[in-house]
């Protein structure tokens, strides 16, 4: 199928259904019940997994193909969103333009930071791509205030001059960002039961693309393109060696990463027009560092089960607080419900980052290969234990799938 | 004239935080061969030891007073430390004021034990994995260590004074020879470059004339040569960790009087040292000591307000603006060897 | 599972309960299913409460909602009901807003703007929330305050200084009933004079971000009016820690006074420094060296330690005031948690109390209808005096409190003293000054 091979094919149509249905999968729990809270089934998180799932897809061809561990990815995301509320501001609040111009943008940064940073490698090359970020970062927040708004961060407002289309609506409000009038924030609920589902409009455009990018991903791990930047990884000396200079492929491979970036920033800004210095700042950029591997650097799925899990803990882990606690451990006895409590509360609410740090840590230490490699020794040790005798396990390396 | 002098000064204080922090950095580096990302979240880790140390001796039990009213018209309750009752208000009053410099002593040996663990429990398997490997442990220990003192400390600076003797400042430009008053430099600062500049001497006549220094100076040059020799080189690899570790605890602990301490201080410091090190050569000690002092001075520079008027914004970026020129020109640092982390 | 969470959605489930069995689905477009955002159709309402509870301003943040959590009791009618008893307007009878429980739910602003955002969106996604209030700086709540108006929410803003929130950024949906950088000016500036004369030279050391250019802006425009002059202004990064490199050269600078344009973290570091480096003891011009520090609050003074002994400052709200409604809401919120309430508590307070009166009088949920319940209402007994809602920019018009770091205070609270209470007259501008123009309210958004 679209050039993809029968393995390839599967996983992309899983992809797929998987995003398709995600409204329903992603509210399992009904309404008003007492697990509705972990519901993550509402726009603005369904939105935030596939503007992440394709920031860290891009993160992952740099990264997982090439082994250049980039410490200042946020910076184009970044640029990448400033450049889209412009457009909206300047132009019209269709997101197309915006997104085009976002991933432009965006591109052409990562090409002057990659043009220098990659002179170096290792931790240098890392060294040298924060310092890039952390200047956009300090810049963006200060200096640059007339074209980024500093900490308020960039947004619409009512006498923006918006060259094809209306600076405010005639009640008076500012327009809604839209894909040629159908609106980002619309969106169609259907209640079944005590069950209710939420189909956004952004939603579904977020979700488009991300399978886009995803496809194009395919493409590149399978292409001799990908395999010339795995060759980079192995072993880039050997490389020279042989005559050959690995500088432009390590190039693309940043400039094309870059772009996935500035896409997901312009993705950001069309389901909510606002861009701030923050998403800049190195922590964001250590966190798709954190998506990437915890789901499997250098697998196609990894970085989206990473960026998923991650938005997911911090939106839906973050919000469980003592009260829910007491909630659930009410049929204890008094003294022995404070107890658990008291040994749980470090790990939830507030604290989400502790449980993250602690799995990130098992994750490299025991799982080097992300959580991928431990759905496939999942599989392999469920395969020897289904088919047992007849046959001999699957062993092949399953460092792509 | 006395505008330089005033600048270089107050460089100084910061220098020695980066050299301090650079030094174990690059220490461990050089020696194991490990990329600490941890090593910012050391430096927390002690100045937290001075605030815990704060904490126990102000330790106190409730008195109520019935002359005096809280904000509610109750008779007020008064926290009396416990030390003020077994040496007497005065003396106990002096021990806590001088908590800062006495959590040196209390910060050693729990720097020294948090070193073994971090390296025997976690870094020892890390040696033969990728640096990116080590980063990002590391980078996910860091993580894990600053929430933990979030939850026990909570998110906000905690001001920790130096002790009354050296509140105030000290006229420099009256001593050389200006105006007095136009030079002004704290106290505590003073204390701060004379104590980092004793470490860094401490650390470097151990490894320059102690037979141990010797053995890890030649373990750091040709690992594999000094194994065969038959000296247990990972051991003394574990103790030089250890020291690191204490150097940055240390380095924490005596800055809590300039920077109140709080939770995110480590990762902070952590991307400024890294630059710190990687500028002043990875794996050089003379190069980061070095490193750190020019980037705090440089830092101290871009912030007066005629640099800023002609390049906006400088203040912010020179570290990082510094940062890739060097590399860029100096692709090895300012005292880098080579082949260190070129692979 | 939690007590405060109660979706919007969950109510749904009364009413579609019969259709489990038949199966019957539904189908709405979010345009048709209520008419505004987020109704209430069951007999409780959800509020959220957007503060921070991590980052700089994590103290603040947790005032806010201990305060928050009150005004929650008093409105459903349990505790002492504290400054709903003082309040003038009696539309609230104690048992929730109309009728309807009040419920809320809480999320983390992180002090910054993405954050907030994102966060309060959940709320009003997820949670159904009708109302967000709470927060402790003015870029989020310039954020928030637009998603509020896009979303069809009402926003009440917490602690947030900035002139931009009610200028350039006001919008239709959004009430500040915190006092901005401007009254801080005007009301500081005769205070200033008074004390230190009108032959000063003042050194502006500024956070470089949005609150610190008004605020910069507001202060020196104002002190300039009563014969000062601005030596040069200085701007450091947020966050810097140790502003030594910063402070060092002022006193080379022929300044006589330093004004610290800081908050929260930032003012803790750069006083004490500025204390350090010998400034209070020092003669410049032949004068003695002041420091001025535009915006107090007490938990900074506590951070500050002794180093604020005698610094002049402005406030929008101390416990120690002594009418009526200070001296309630002290009392509630101190027999509860054992402190007196910061100025941060007391704002979002009374914004909570403020919202709930408003949907009394107007009688819905209908943010449009709250809007107009809000504009130009005027009010008393809430601790500032009497108070108006100002339509044209939805900012609060009240008399600002001059403090000054207490030389011997009585209790580990009593931190500030009130130097002077500046009548609301000589605080009050034009809605179109120069320093807020630029922005239009816009119209009112119900949502759906």
């Amino acid at each position: 199928m679209l050039g993809l091979n029968r393995k390839d094919s599967g996983l992309f149509l899983l992809v797929i259904c998987l995003t398709a249905l995600a409204p329903f999968l992603l509210n399992p729990f009904p309404e008003g019940s007492e697990l509705a809270q972990f519901n993550a089934g509402y726009p603005d998180l369904m939105q935030r997994f596939m503007i992440f799932g394709i920031f860290a897809i891009g993160f992952n061809i740099l990264f997982g193909l090439t082994g250049y561990l980039s410490f200042g990815h946020a910076a184009f995301l970044g640029v990448g969103s400033y450049a889209g509320v412009w457009m909206m501001k300047l132009l019209t609040v269709n997101v197309v333009p915006a997104i085009i111009m976002s991933v432009i943008v965006a591109g052409l940064f990562s090409l002057v930071v990659g043009f220098i940073s990659l002179r170096r490698s290792g931790i240098y090359f890392s060294i040298l791509t924060l310092a890039f970020a952390q200047m956009s970062f300090a810049l963006a927040y200060s200096v640059l205030t007339p074209i980024t708004n500093g900490e308020t961060g960039l947004q619409l407002s009512l006498n923006d001059p918006r060259i094809l289309g209306i600076s405010q609506t005639v009640d008076g409000s500012i327009p809604a960002a839209n894909f040629f009038g159908i609106e980002m924030r619309d969106s169609l609920e259907l209640a079944m039961g005590g069950w209710l589902f939420t189909f956004n409009a952004g939603y579904y455009l977020a979700a488009i693309v991300m399978l886009i990018s995803f496809y194009i991903a395919i493409r590149i791990f399978r292409s001799p393109f990908g395999m010339m930047l795995r060759a980079v990884k192995s072993n880039q000396q050997r490389m020279s060696y042989t005559g050959l200079n690995t500088r432009p492929y390590a190039l693309t491979a940043f400039v094309i990463s870059g772009m996935y970036a500035g896409l997901a920033g312009g993705l950001m800004v069309a389901m909510d027009p606002l861009a701030g210095a923050e998403r800049m700042y190195w922590t964001a950029s250590g966190e798709v560092v954190l998506m990437t591997i915890l789901g499997g650097a250098g697998t196609l799925l990894g970085p989206i089960i990473g960026a998923s899990a991650i938005k997911y803990f911090e939106n839906i882990f973050s919000k469980i607080n003592d009260t829910v606690l007491h909630g659930w451990f009410s049929f204890m006895p008094d003294g022995l419900q404070d107890f658990v409590v008291a040994i749980i509360h470090p790990f939830i609410g507030k604290g989400w980052h502790l449980t993250l740090g602690l799995m990130f840590m098992l994750v490299v230490i025991f799982l080097p290969g992300g959580l991928m490699e431990g759905i496939n020794r999942l599989r392999i040790w469920f395969g020897k234990r289904i088919n047992g005798r007849q046959q001999a396990p699957d062993h092949a390396p399953a460092t792509s799938s | 004239m006395d505008a330089i002098i005033l600048q270089i000064l107050n460089g100084l204080d910061k220098g020695s935080a980066y050299a301090l922090i650079a030094l174990g950095l690059t220490l461990i580096f050089g020696t194991l061969g490990v990329v600490n990302f941890a090593h910012g979240a050391l430096f927390m880790i002690g100045a937290f030891c001075a605030v815990t140390l704060n904490r126990l001796l102000s330790l106190s039990h409730e008195v109520v007073d019935e002359t005096r009213t809280d904000f509610l018209g109750n008779p007020l309750r008064v926290d009396v430390p416990y030390v003020y009752e077994w040496f007497g208000p005065d003396v106990g009053a002096t021990i806590i004021d001088w908590s800062v410099p006495l959590a040196i002593l209390f910060a050693i040996p729990i720097m020294v034990l948090i070193g073994l663990a971090m390296e025997r429990g976690l870094i020892k398997h890390f040696y033969k994995r990728p640096h990116a490997d080590q980063i990002l442990v590391t980078f996910g220990l860091a993580i894990v260590l600053q929430e933990i003192i979030k939850a026990f400390y909570g998110a906000n600076p905690i001001p920790t004074p130096a002790p009354e003797a050296f509140v105030g400042s000290f006229d420099f430009g009256a001593l050389i020879g200006f105006d007095p008053q136009t030079i002004m430099y704290p106290y505590w600062r003073l204390v701060y470059f004379s104590f980092a500049i004793l470490i860094i001497g401490a650390v470097f006549a151990f490894l320059r004339y102690t037979t141990f220094g010797m053995v890890v100076r030649a373990g750091m040059a040709d690992r594999e040569t000094v194994g065969l020799l038959g000296i247990n080189i990972d051991r003394r690899f574990t103790i030089m960790f250890a020291i690191a570790a204490c150097v940055a605890g240390l380095a924490g602990v005596m800055y809590t009087p300039i920077l109140s301490p709080n939770y995110n201080m480590g990762m902070n410091f952590l991307v400024l040292s890294f630059v710190v090190v990687v500028v002043g050569g990875m794996g050089s000690l003379p190069g980061a000591v070095a490193a750190g002092f020019l980037l705090g001075i440089l830092e101290s520079f871009a912030s007066r307000a005629e640099v800023i008027d002609i390049i906006p914004g400088i203040n912010q970026v020179i570290i990082y603006l510094v940062a890739i020129i060097v590399l860029l020109t100096r692709p090895r640092g300012l005292l880098g060897r080579k082949g260190v982390m070129e692979e | 599972m939690s007590k405060f969470h109660i979706s919007r959605r969950g109510l749904l489930k009364g009413s579609a309960v019969a259709g489990i069995g038949l199966a019957a689905p539904t189908i709405f477009t979010s345009k048709a299913w209520a008419s505004f955002t987020n109704e209430p159709k069951g007999d409780s309402v959800t509020l959220g409460f957007n503060v921070p509870q991590s980052g700089v301003y994590a103290d603040e943040g947790a005032d806010q909602l201990r305060a928050l959590r009150l005004a929650v009791e008093h409105l459903n009618g349990e505790g002492d009901s504290g400054m709903m008893s003082t309040f003038s307007s009696k539309a609230l009878k104690g048992n929730g807003i109309l009728g309807k429980k009040v419920e809320f739910v809480t999320g983390d602003t992180q002090t910054k703007t993405d954050a907030a955002r994102a966060s309060a969106r959940s709320m009003i996604e997820k949670d159904g929330a009708v109302m967000i209030t709470g927060g402790s700086s003015s870029g989020p709540a310039v954020a928030v305050q637009a998603l509020c108006q896009e979303a069809g929410v009402i926003f009440m803003a917490g602690l947030t200084h900035a002139n931009d929130t009610t200028g350039k950024d006001r919008r239709r949906n959004g009430f500040r009933h915190f006092f901005n950088s401007y009254m801080s000016g005007a009301a500081l500036a005769p205070v200033l004079k008074n004390a230190y004369g009108a032959d000063r030279n003042a050194y502006y050391l500024t956070a470089d971000y949005n609150w610190g250019y008004t605020t910069e802006q507001a202060i020196s425009e104002a002190t300039e009016g009563v014969g000062w002059t601005t030596v040069n202004k200085v701007l450091t990064p947020l966050g810097a820690g140790d502003f030594s490199s910063y402070i060092a050269p002022v006193l080379q600078s022929g300044a006589d006074v330093l004004v610290l344009v800081h908050y929260g973290g930032d003012m803790v570091n750069s006083l004490t420094n500025a204390v350090q480096f010998g400034l209070r003891d020092a003669q410049a011009n032949g004068k003695n060296f002041e420091i001025v520090v535009p915006l107090y609050s007490r938990l900074m003074a506590k951070g500050a330690g002794a180093n604020v002994k005698g610094i002049f400052g402005s406030t929008n709200w101390h416990w120690s005031l002594p009418d009526e409604g200070s001296k309630a809401f002290t009392r509630s919120f101190g027999t509860k948690y054992g402190v007196p309430p910061s100025q941060a508590a007391h704002t979002v307070y009374c914004q909570a109390l403020l919202y709930a009166d408003a949907v009394e009088r107007s009688g819905s949920f209908n943010p449009c209808g709250v809007v107009e319940a809000l504009e130009d209402f005027e009010f008393d007994g809430l601790g500032n005096g009497k108070t108006l809602y100002r339509a044209e920019d939805h900012q609060c018009f009240k008399d600002v409190l001059v403090v000054k770091g207490k030389e011997n205070p009585d209790n580990e609270f009593d931190l500030l003293e009130i130097v002077e209470n500046t009548p609301v007259d000589q605080v009050t501008y034009p809605h179109d000054h120069p320093q807020f123009a630029g922005g239009a309210l816009g119209a009112c958004n119900a949502g759906s």
